[in-house]
């Protein structure tokens, strides 16, 4: 047994804990540019990171261990999730942990215990949050998992690795199918990230505000889990699309130039998939709650055209 | 020398009589009572499950006659894998209740006897083992009968209040309904094998060396399945269901919730792939469809409430869905002869089986250690029990996370392996199946996804925030019995989430048996810790990694940020700066489910009223909002209101006929009279 993949796992792990502030950094002075204002610079969540590591933490006065140990957890699951996607190579001892549906199992623990700790203190936003996170996630599931299952019955696998190396190796290239599960994952990754046009991460006013409501009660390093995770959970969807529709550059074997080229590629595929975010959020503007049903319903519909492409057509 | 395992069943069986038969003598010391039956029910119960892992690990099949039943139709018992693996499914949950029972039961001592109670229970259970242990149609009736009158009896333990006497009588009326069709199927099957010629068609063995002609075998299953979908609360035929379960004591709601509705598995199970053997898709299509609207009304029930228990009830119709969806998709694979497929199907509805009747069980005995400390079922006037009760915050939350189906808890693995079975769909032959089984699929994901906004919404109201009500009573955390039973239900929750591979390993020989194939091959190609159900390329799944994974993690980021850690401050919650925050202002069952209840509404009967009572020199400052909601049952107005409607017109139409007067029975005499002469001439 080698030792060269446990390398490349933890390499992975490190860039997407160093790289994934970058990326968030990157998408706001975009916007900031786009939308006419002077950005605060790339490295900017790097400091806000910092600056709240450093920080006491208050709690409120009935926070329960639950409160305590979501950000943990959250953290946990978003590194870990961050194990098993290929991102850099497809050689990873713990790919073969967790197939798709398991991925989105994971996602799934960080929202139920982000909810839960939403409800612990017992505050009339915190609750809101909650409810609204379940709700939209519970509409988003049933879109999510047919996208996946369009592209892994195109693959004949649920697992990522085996995916990256059907698409690379050629055996599906552009089918239609896979163009209309990539516009549903779209739609439901943005839902699922909680971006604009479904929550906006940059509001606190109280009445819209769906995540931050959520996690309003948190300071200092729980906080400042919380926000890291979050920024990890943007690049993983990002990541989580790549690899299903558009993996090339991604190591097949273990080699360094490959890997390296593996890198290069990925910082060249996240700044190019956040100049298109910074597009949607400039053009776009938030919807209405009960608008949702209709934005993801079309992701729904879109999910299942892929599917029927699939059996029609090919 | 071990004794075989049918002998060890059959000794559960007759210490669990035993003790309903002695129990009367100790009516006069009720806390001793309590201990005995706890103890003994204890034993029988672990007895039964040990017998049934045994048979299942063996793979054996055992026979015994037994010397009761009716002249020349003796009783026969069997105790095969399927036997065996339900066993230890209600054995294991009995064993759980049991030891619960004797910290929950106690607190009934001095307010009202329990004599009948724990009878009753015994009953019960012995009646469940029973069931699954039958081997010819007449004891299966009769086991069938013991449970539900104990059943019925134990949900008017406390018959005091209208609603429990409503509800068992509703319960009563459609347990019977079912067991008449499950008889009348029984009497196809039996009439079929043997050409309707004599009375030994009644054993299960000849039933399974009959052959049935396609019309016959298609009556005798849509008779069984009507009958056994009434038994677990498949929809539309769910409505006794959380009528009854919330209103019984909760040990026995965890029984009825946990494991008999299992029973009802089981008869769908023994009567499809064991005794009919053979048959057409579109059979298989029936139980799939009929599971997918319970899976998502059943969910979608669930969210409306806000009573703890109804709320577990409406979940347990959600979970039966999930099975029915497992056992559907394996006879649809089975009729197209895909043995493998069938399996893996098979598979994942038994998992899922075994995996409710643990976190059902966890969170019913949960529930009842709430209800116990509280006296208050209604969540509305609850909050904050997290810091009161903090085990049972602790163990409630492991069955939440268990039945919302997230990694690494066992309600995933099984879920899991369903989606798997749905994505193999498309080998199929048919081309509709092709098309239309995917979309199964996206209703099971929509039922995990709302299950876990359910769940949230359970576990926050209760035990997270501060407490809602009026009145702050004395809360106290359950006892060490109560405590111990949920834990050990909490470690089953959790073991079977890790260790999917040697269960799966376990079970294996059950489908080896029904449809001809076996999948531990496949998924136990890469070792315990790597569930792999069809092949590496596939799918793989590891609970141990995920698990250690997570708890890795999590202890390093602790222990970084400890090093120096900042100091942890306690002050008042923030909340935007709003200062006069009420326990009232938080956040409620009703209004987390809100946004949902929205968004589904038309799937139900649902009536709003708000009424503001506005300030006679301030109209924009009203001075009392009231709020009034109900959600109601449309299959209830659509369905049984008709047919109840249509009964009373009939009885008392046929009650015409009675009307005390001689003169009017003399013309019924002659006439029955001269109509037997015309027709026996």
């Amino acid at each position: 047994m080698s030792i060269r993949p446990f390398l490349i796992e933890i390499v992975q792990v490190i860039a997407l804990l160093g790289l994934s502030p970058l990326f968030i950094g990157w998408v706001r002075m975009l916007k900031c540019w786009t939308q006419g204002r002077s950005s605060a610079g790339m490295f900017r969540p790097y400091r806000d990171l910092a600056k709240l590591f450093s920080k006491d933490v208050v709690l409120a006065e009935n926070a329960s261990w639950i409160f305590r140990s979501t950000p943990y957890l959250v953290f946990g699951t978003a590194v870990l999730a961050g194990g098993i996607i290929p991102i850099l190579s497809i050689e990873l001892p713990l790919a073969p942990t967790a197939d798709v549906i398991v991925l989105v199992g994971l996602f799934a623990i960080a929202r139920f215990f982000t909810a839960l700790a939403g409800m612990d203190i017992g505050t009339a936003f915190g609750g809101m949050g909650s409810s609204r996170e379940m709700t939209i996630a519970s509409l988003a599931e049933p879109a999510m998992l047919m996208s996946i299952f369009t592209v892994s019955l195109a693959n004949r696998s649920t697992s990522l690795s085996h995916i990256v190396r059907a698409i690379c190796s050629g055996e599906s290239v552009m089918r239609p199918s896979l163009a209309f599960a990539f516009m549903a994952f779209v739609l439901i990754a943005l839902t699922e990230t909680g971006r604009i046009p479904v929550d906006n991460p940059a509001t606190h006013l109280e009445l819209t505000m769906i995540h931050e409501a959520m996690i309003l009660e948190y300071s200092g390093r729980h906080l400042a889990l919380i926000e890291w995770a979050n920024m990890m959970k943007l690049c993983l969807f990002v990541m989580l699309g790549i690899a299903s529709f558009a993996p090339w550059g991604i190591a097949i074997g273990g080699g360094v130039i490959s890997v390296a080229g593996a890198f290069i590629f990925m910082t060249l595929k996240l700044a190019i998939v956040g100049t298109g975010l910074v597009t949607i959020e400039t053009v776009l503007s938030k919807m209405r709650l009960f608008r949702l049903t209709e934005f993801l319903g079309s992701a729904f519909l879109l999910a299942t055209l892929g599917m029927l492409c699939y059996f029609i057509l090919e | 020398m071990i004794p075989s395992p049918i002998d060890i069943a059959s000794a559960s069986l007759l210490l669990f009589l035993l003790f309903a038969a002695l129990a009367p003598l100790l009516r006069k010391n009720q806390r001793l009572l309590v201990y005995v039956f706890s103890l003994l029910t204890a034993a029988a119960s672990i007895m039964g499950a040990a017998a049934g892992a045994i048979a299942v690990g063996r793979g054996s099949t055992e026979r015994l006659v037994l010397l009761l039943g009716l002249p020349d139709l003796p009783f026969h018992m069997r105790l095969d894998p399927l036997t065996g693996f339900f066993l230890v499914v209600i054995g294991l949950l009995a064993f759980f209740v049991s030891v619960y029972s004797a910290g929950y039961l106690k607190g009934f001592l001095g307010k009202r006897k329990v004599t009948r109670l724990v009878i009753f229970c015994s009953l019960f259970v012995a009646g469940m083992f029973m069931v699954v242990l039958a081997d010819d149609a007449l004891f299966f009736l009769v086991s069938w009968e013991v449970m539900a009158a104990a059943s019925y009896f134990l949900v008017m333990f406390e018959d005091e209040r209208p609603e429990n006497r409503r509800a068992a009588f509703l319960y009563l009326v459609i347990a019977h309904v079912g067991a008449i069709a499950i008889l009348l199927s029984f009497g196809i099957m039996a009439g079929a094998a043997t050409g309707f010629q004599n009375f030994s068609g009644y054993t299960f063995d000849a039933m399974r060396q009959a052959k049935f002609s396609p019309g016959w075998a298609t009556a005798a299953f849509l008779l069984a399945f009507f009958g056994f979908a009434a038994k677990a609360g498949v929809v539309p035929l769910h409505v006794w269901l959380p009528e009854a379960h919330p209103v019984a004591p909760s040990n026995v709601s965890a029984l009825m919730s946990g494991v008999m509705l299992k029973t009802a598995i089981y008869g769908i199970i023994r009567v499809t792939f064991d005794l009919l053997r053979v048959f057409p898709w579109w059979w298989g299509t029936i139980v799939l469809a009929l599971g997918l609207a319970s899976a998502v009304m059943g969910v979608l029930y669930a969210l409306m409430q806000h009573d703890l228990k109804r709320l577990l009830a409406y979940h347990s119709v959600e979970n039966i869905g999930i099975i029915l969806i497992g056992i559907g998709l394996a006879m649809i694979f089975a009729s197209f002869n895909m043995p493998l497929l069938a399996a893996l199907a098979l598979v994942a509805g038994l998992y899922h089986t075994l995996n409710h009747a643990m976190f059902k069980g966890l969170l019913f005995m949960g529930a009842g250690a709430v209800l116990h400390a509280t006296e208050e079922r209604n969540m509305e006037e609850m909050g904050g029990l997290i810091h009161l009760m903090p085990w049972t915050a602790a163990l409630f939350l492991v069955g939440c996370v268990s039945i919302s189906a997230l990694p690494p808890f066992n309600g995933f693995v099984s879920e899991w392996l369903t989606f798997q079975a749905f994505l193999l769909s498309p080998s199929l032959p048919s081309p509709l199946m092709r098309l239309l089984l995917p979309l199964g699929a996206a209703l099971l994901a929509l039922t995990g996804a709302l299950a876990a906004a359910c769940f949230v919404k359970a576990f926050g109201v209760t035990f997270l925030g501060r407490w809602r009500g009026h009145r702050t009573p004395h809360i106290h955390e359950a006892d060490w019995s109560m405590r111990s039973a949920m834990m050990m239900a909490a470690a089953a929750c959790l073991c079977l989430g890790i260790f999917p591979t040697v269960v799966i390993g376990w079970m294996d020989v059950i489908p080896g048996r029904l449809v001809g194939s076996k999948i531990s091959a496949t998924a136990g190609a890469y070792g315990w810790m790597w569930l792999t159900p069809v092949a590496a390329g596939r799918a793989s799944y590891s609970g141990p990694v995920v698990f250690l994974g997570m708890i890795l993690i999590l202890a390093a980021a602790y222990l970084a940020l400890h090093v120096k850690a900042g100091k942890i401050h306690r002050g008042p919650a923030w909340d935007c700066g709003f200062e006069k925050m009420t326990p009232r202002m938080q956040y409620n069952a009703t209004s987390f489910s809100m946004p949902i209840r929205r968004i589904f509404g038309f799937l139900f009967d649902v009536r709003e009223r708000v009424r503001l009572a506005p300030q006679p020199a301030h109209p924009a400052f009203p001075v009392r909002l009231n709020y009034s909601l109900r959600v109601r049952d449309r299959l209830w107005s659509w369905i049984y209101r008709p047919i109840i409607d249509v009964s009373f017109l009939a009885s008392r139409k046929i009650g015409n006929l009675q009307r005390g007067r001689i003169q009017t029975y003399l013309i019924y005499s002659f006439m029955t009279i001269i109509v037997l002469l015309v027709l026996a001439r």
